[in-house]
């Protein structure tokens, strides 16, 4: 019993060692065929098979080359522009602003960039900015509290959103999966509903932990002597 | 073949066209050392989504399996690389961005909305069976690219150069949810969910779902905080615990996939595995620990996971 997970082994020690991943995945496979007895055409058959029946799951890039161009033209200048545009009083409200903005470009697919393009240049700076406004000044403490969240936000909102959009790489592979599986009413549509729960419970729990992020800095403030 | 199905393979040659064209990108990039083995990557996925049915049907999978084996290879040697983009220059973005200003959301937003519509139609309306999700999706796209190109006026050729570059930036990692999902088949063939479950159902008492539904999200996060991988987790979970301990007692299987994703999301917020979102940031921010984003993430994560257990246990079932 135990051999026939030497698959789930492989997948395992791969990804650890930072081996390539599609060749992880695939030597996985093959792995697990072997110890279940199948012969090595028959696994390049089932292979071959349910590689063609899950293309389902690489349709979004049919969505790429608009995105592309919106790209080309604009899109995320102009989403940067609007988080520049809003006013708020605290790191933790800057946050939170941000985190729902994040969360609704997820839900309609829309590429803002990350940390790299978004969380660096444009949230670090606002919520840092209105909390030396706040408190004058601001310790490293704080510094670091304020990077975290902010970091986290632009996490909970990219992972807990995408799948609300139908051609998300991840709702295709939950389709794709069970439908593999046996489960052929699982559809793009029902997967994107049923993610919407998780979505808004993830912005609610976001902002719950920004406003604690605003006492944790009033605490820090406090405890420095409000310099 | 049905309507439907002839429409998923129209799409299907369309997505095989990028590939050639991210191939032939490779190509023309005289400055990569590695151009060959990067556009043999390329035309060989191609050749797998344009004949791909064709050849199963003719009881040929087998070719297409050895063209998974030999992409495969071409990665594990390091073979296939980035090539030279089209990018554009920040400053003609900038002033673009100026001249059409906000407008520029319209086309994003008409894949989003064009996916829900049509699918929705598409189920209700008979004469659009044809339309099903998968191919809302795909309409989606092509509604999209027309009114960017309405908007913009761009030269049509930015389609292809666009959507080579966007593609060439997911680069090899954009078909690991299809291989897992073929994996997730290879697994079942030779009886891993049977395996899973049998060890699995040690400790989960036969008639608890609540408990089935816990060990079932904290195995998604745990898997995905050693793997560093939410997808690769899914796969092993759901095939090992979702369909044994929870959708073949009766759970909605829409809702175990749903929740079950973002179950593993959890653990990707907690490991440093997944250094893109975690540790890379921490480094890019400049913070005093590398591990500040974790430590900043781990409250919410635990929370999220336990709210996924409840939704699973109250939605599903």
């Amino acid at each position: 019993m135990l051999i026939r997970l030497i698959g789930v082994a492989v997948v395992i020690v791969g990804l650890v060692l930072k081996f390539d991943t599609i060749a992880t995945v695939v030597l996985a496979g093959i792995v697990t065929g072997l110890v279940g007895g199948m012969s090595i055409m028959d696994i390049l058959a089932t292979l071959g098979k349910s590689f063609v029946s899950n293309r389902t799951a690489t349709l979004f890039v049919l969505t790429l080359p608009a995105i592309g161009i919106c790209e080309r033209f604009g899109l995320k200048e102009k989403a940067i522009d609007f988080i520049r545009s809003i006013k708020s009083a605290t790191a933790g409200r800057v946050i939170i602003v941000y985190e729902v903005i994040r969360t609704l470009a997820a839900a309609f697919s829309i590429r803002l960039g990350g940390h790299p393009q978004f969380v660096r240049p444009v949230v670090v700076p606002m919520a840092e900015g209105a909390a030396v406004a706040k408190y004058g000044e601001i310790n490293d403490k704080m510094s670091d509290d304020i990077k975290g969240a902010a970091a986290g936000a632009e996490n909970y909102g990219n992972f807990f959103a995408q799948n609300c959009f139908m051609g998300a790489s991840g709702t295709l592979l939950i389709v794709s999966t069970l439908n593999e599986q046996g489960f052929a009413t699982v559809n793009a549509l029902d997967v994107a509903k049923w993610s919407i729960p998780v979505a808004v419970i993830s912005v609610i729990l976001g902002a719950a932990r920004n406003l604690w992020l605003d006492k944790q800095l009033d605490n820090e403030a406090a405890k420095g002597g409000n310099k | 073949m049905t309507a439907a199905q002839i429409v998923a393979e129209v799409f299907y040659c369309v997505i095989g066209l990028v590939f050639i064209l991210v191939g032939v990108k490779a190509l023309k990039d005289d400055g990569c050392s590695k151009k060959a083995t990067t556009a043999a990557f390329w035309f060989l996925l191609a050749f797998t989504f344009i004949c791909g049915q064709w050849l199963v049907n003719a009881n040929l999978a087998w070719v297409v399996g050895a063209a998974i084996v030999v992409m495969a290879c071409l990665t594990a040697i390091g073979g296939v690389v980035q090539t030279k983009n089209d990018v554009p220059d920040p400053d003609s973005v900038r002033a673009m961005a100026d001249k059409y200003g906000y407008k520029i959301f319209i086309p994003a937003a008409c894949i989003a909305v064009t996916a829900v519509v049509g699918a929705t139609l598409g189920s209700k309306v008979p004469a659009l069976s044809w339309l099903t999700a998968n191919n809302a999706i795909g309409l989606s796209g092509v509604v999209a690219l027309i009114a960017a190109l309405l908007l913009t006026k761009c030269d049509p050729k930015y389609a292809a150069v666009d959507g080579a570059r966007l593609m060439d930036n997911v680069n090899t990692t954009g078909i690991l949810p299809q291989l897992l999902s073929a994996l997730g088949a290879l697994f079942t063939a030779a009886g891993v969910g049977e395996a899973i479950s049998y060890y699995v159902s040690m400790v989960v008492p036969e008639n608890s779902i609540l408990i089935a539904c816990f060990v079932y999200c904290l195995g998604m996060a745990l898997f995905t905080m050693i793997m560093g991988n939410g997808f690769a987790a899914f796969s092993v979970i759901m095939v090992g615990v979702g369909i044994p301990f929870l959708i073949s007692k009766g759970a909605n299987p829409t809702i175990v996939g749903a929740l079950g994703l973002t179950a593993a999301y959890c653990g990707t917020l907690c490991t440093p595995m997944a250094a893109n979102f975690n540790i890379v940031p921490a480094a890019l921010l400049e913070t005093k620990s590398k591990y500040s984003v974790i430590i900043s993430q781990i409250p919410f994560a635990v929370c999220m996971l336990l709210t996924h257990v409840v939704l699973l246990y109250v939605l599903a079932f």
